[in-house]
């Protein structure tokens, strides 16, 4: 009995820990009319939220899309669970195991950022679709994305609080475990000591850690200084939770964030009091203007009725489509040749408009300002990249 | 010093005054740099009273599960986890009135405690110790997966429970009603968990199976039940405390019972585990000194985490059994 328990335990046991760990092997198809596109992105964990919405732009390009160079394009996505080692062995796996042609990812830079030398040494050509710290491109002739980078939202958001908000002091709160965090509050600080010409115009900077909860220290710190606006670039839920708990501790200025808050549950999490935070994002419908938009915005209407496709969505679906015609430039599925033509993206127009990808590898586009109104995203401004 | 021994083996209230104490003396230091405002200084405070009880109110099951079984029970966090989702679909799907929910999901964690118990623990009774503590790590793996398979790894959000939420303004601090209601819950379950333990014959058999199991048996008590029970008084402390964890921190993943659950479990450790007051001393040393340490130190806010490991390593280096612990020798 004890015996069998403990075998029974121990394979529990080991199921628990693989689980997770689906590779979708199925199709043992030869190589020749199959072409894999590996797509890593958080499935589970903290930064879930995010890689779902990115991954329903990829399948639904895929559905709409699902033949290259007469060959039928399989993705094999893999889930790196919000782990920045997971995240690197993921990668590492998609391209030793499954043998993929190309990839896509990550959400959240942190997470793509470890993959980054796996990739550059496999020689596995790689696209971002909304990691945006310069770092996952920076030296790395293999890795582009179809997103801008947090320089230029750092002065987005730098200029929005100057201008917009009529800011003369910032308190930054930023999550210190996540590179793009940390990236973008420091590129924000930079602007805007720029813009004001104050060198103390930052009054406090408050770290946490992805997956926290309890904000009250942190923010009853910046209670005490009392700057015009609080820049929160971090994860959304806890972005909200952080909202929430400063509204509930009195706090009233002006919150204003990054890309990463677009996302449900950032709504649901924060419910009431998110309303009226504001923060830079990629692209809004507001701003489609190609007839790929149209289609997208179509089929993704048909598939969730009533709901609002997000930025990811639209990006991770311009990453896809990216890929199908820098293949199809190559007119060859050799990793190199795919490389080369992506490396040559000019005025590629997709969802969130036209992709150029500079000497880094990275898009150029506009940024759009947002804000939370009855409980939805809505379109405030266009800032031009220009 | 015979006196200050005297105040740290057992006096509850003692170890509480020497740790508000060792609060004003910070505050003091702080207020005397010019850092610190009163005013701010209280709602710091009150921010580490609530955030201190709840960490109380889920060490409590980390403690009783030790003193009668002497083993960490590591899945006590996701056990801690699965109240929040039942507390969710109940507050949600079913939109109960949340006294009712309490009491649903005080009732249903329980169960999952005792299937634990049962399926994970009670088999290797007589095993080794550590094969216990691995089957209590495989079971805390299995729930989380168990969890993200169920209800998907993206965060659901507990819904607002406005009697709970709403905003208390006393002059310049704000607290919400939850905060006031953790430490009240806190107390009140103490009180009767240490009058259950004393003075009842259940107690007194808990205690027996504490001291001496074998003896116990050999006495007629019913061993099984007994760490049934507890398993029972820890799951629903638990659920309890993940319930006003969910009101006061609106998001619930199948991972969150992770972070929480070490912090108790270093907090039982610190206080004394083997005592239940102990529990809820660690709990408010963590949960107050973890805010002041923001407080105090912004620059080093994002190693927050890092406190409660810290202080368990201080405190198992200058006096292992913990602040209300006393030291008990092993029989050979």
């Amino acid at each position: 009995m004890k015996r069998t328990m403990a075998m029974l335990l121990s394979a529990l046991m080991s199921i628990s820990i693989f689980s997770g760990c689906q590779s979708s092997s199925g199709g043992d198809a030869s190589a020749s009319d199959v072409i894999k596109i590996g797509v890593f992105q958080p499935l589970t964990g903290d930064y879930a939220g995010g890689g779902e919405i990115e991954v329903e732009g990829i399948r639904l390009a895929n559905e709409l899309y699902p033949e290259v160079l007469g060959k039928k394009v399989e993705l094999v996505v893999v889930d790196n669970k919000s782990d920045k080692a997971e995240s690197a062995t993921s990668v590492a796996r998609l391209i030793e195991q499954d043998k993929v042609t190309a990839l896509i990812g990550s959400y959240s830079s942190a997470l793509s950022i470890p993959a980054g030398n796996i990739i550059k040494d496999a020689k596995v050509p790689a696209l971002g679709a909304t990691c945006t710290n310069p770092q996952v491109t920076l030296n790395n002739d293999y890795y582009f994305r179809v997103c801008f980078i947090d320089p230029f939202q750092g002065t987005v958001a730098a200029n929005y609080a100057t201008t917009k908000l009529g800011a003369k002091t910032a308190a930054i709160l930023q999550e210190v475990s996540n590179d793009y965090s940390v990236g973008l509050a420091n590129f924000f600080k930079e602007d805007f000591i720029k813009i004001t010409g104050d060198p103390n115009a930052i009054v406090d900077i408050e770290n946490y850690q992805t997956g926290d909860k309890d904000f009250s220290a942190a923010l009853t710190n910046i209670k005490s200084k009392n700057p015009d606006v609080i820049f929160a670039p971090g994860n959304f839920t806890e972005s909200a939770l952080a909202v929430k708990q400063a509204r509930l501790l009195g706090i009233e200025t002006p919150f204003l964030g990054g890309d990463t808050w677009e996302t449900p549950d950032f709504l649901s999490v924060g419910g009431a009091e998110v309303e009226g935070v504001t923060f830079s994002a990629f692209f809004d419908k507001n701003m489609a203007t190609t007839e790929e938009a149209a289609k997208f915005f179509e089929e993704y209407e048909k598939r969730h009725p009533g709901q609002e496709a997000a930025a990811a969505t639209a990006l991770g679906y311009d990453a896809y489509i990216l890929l199908l015609d820098a293949i199809t430039r190559a007119n060859s599925t050799d990793k190199e040749a795919i490389r080369d033509a992506l490396a040559q993206t000019s005025n590629f127009l997709g969802v969130t408009g036209s992709t150029t990808l500079d000497a880094n590898g990275d898009a150029v586009k506009d940024a759009v300002i947002k804000v939370v109104e009855n409980g939805a995203f809505k379109y405030l401004d266009v800032v031009s990249a220009q | 010093m015979p006196s200050i021994k005297k105040i740290f083996s057992n006096n509850l209230s003692a170890a509480i005054f020497v740790i508000i104490l060792v609060m004003a003396l910070i505050a003091l230091y702080a207020m005397m740099l010019g850092q610190m405002p009163v005013a701010i200084f209280l709602q710091h405070l009150v921010n580490g009273i609530s955030l201190g009880s709840l960490f109380a109110l889920i060490a409590i099951g980390y403690t009783m599960v030790y003193t009668i079984l002497s083993m960490i029970n590591f899945a006590h966090g996701d056990i801690f986890m699965i109240s929040l989702y039942f507390a969710f679909f109940a507050l949600s799907t079913f939109r109960m009135p949340w006294v009712l929910a309490l009491v649903c999901v005080a009732v249903l964690t329980p169960l999952v405690g005792i299937l634990v118990e049962r399926f994970a623990y009670r088999p290797l009774r007589n095993a080794p110790k550590n094969s216990v503590l691995i089957s209590a790590i495989g079971t805390s793996f299995l729930l989380e997966n168990a969890a993200t398979y169920l209800f998907g790894g993206r965060p659901k959000a507990f819904p607002d429970i406005p009697s709970l939420t709403r905003v208390i303004s006393i002059r310049s601090v704000n607290f919400q009603v939850v905060s006031l209601v953790i430490p009240l819950i806190t107390a009140i379950a103490l009180a009767i968990l240490l009058n259950f333990i004393h003075r009842t014959k259940t107690g007194i058999a808990m205690r027996a199976v504490a001291k001496d199991y074998e003896t116990a048996k050999i006495m007629g008590v019913n061993i099984n039940q007994i760490i049934a029970l507890t398993f029972i008084i820890g799951s629903a402390l638990a659920a309890v405390g993940g319930f006003m964890w969910g009101a006061k921190y609106p998001g619930i993943t199948p991972m969150m019972g992770v972070m929480p659950g070490l912090k108790c479990f270093v907090a039982a450790v610190v206080g004394g585990i083997s005592d239940i007051k102990g529990a809820v001393v660690g709990g408010f040393i963590l949960g107050l000194g973890e805010v002041m340490i923001v407080a105090l130190f912004p620059s080093i806010s994002g190693y927050r985490d890092a406190f409660a490991f810290v202080v368990l390593i201080v405190i198992l280096l200058v006096k292992p059994a913990g602040i209300l612990g006393t030291r008990v020798t092993e029989k050979v």
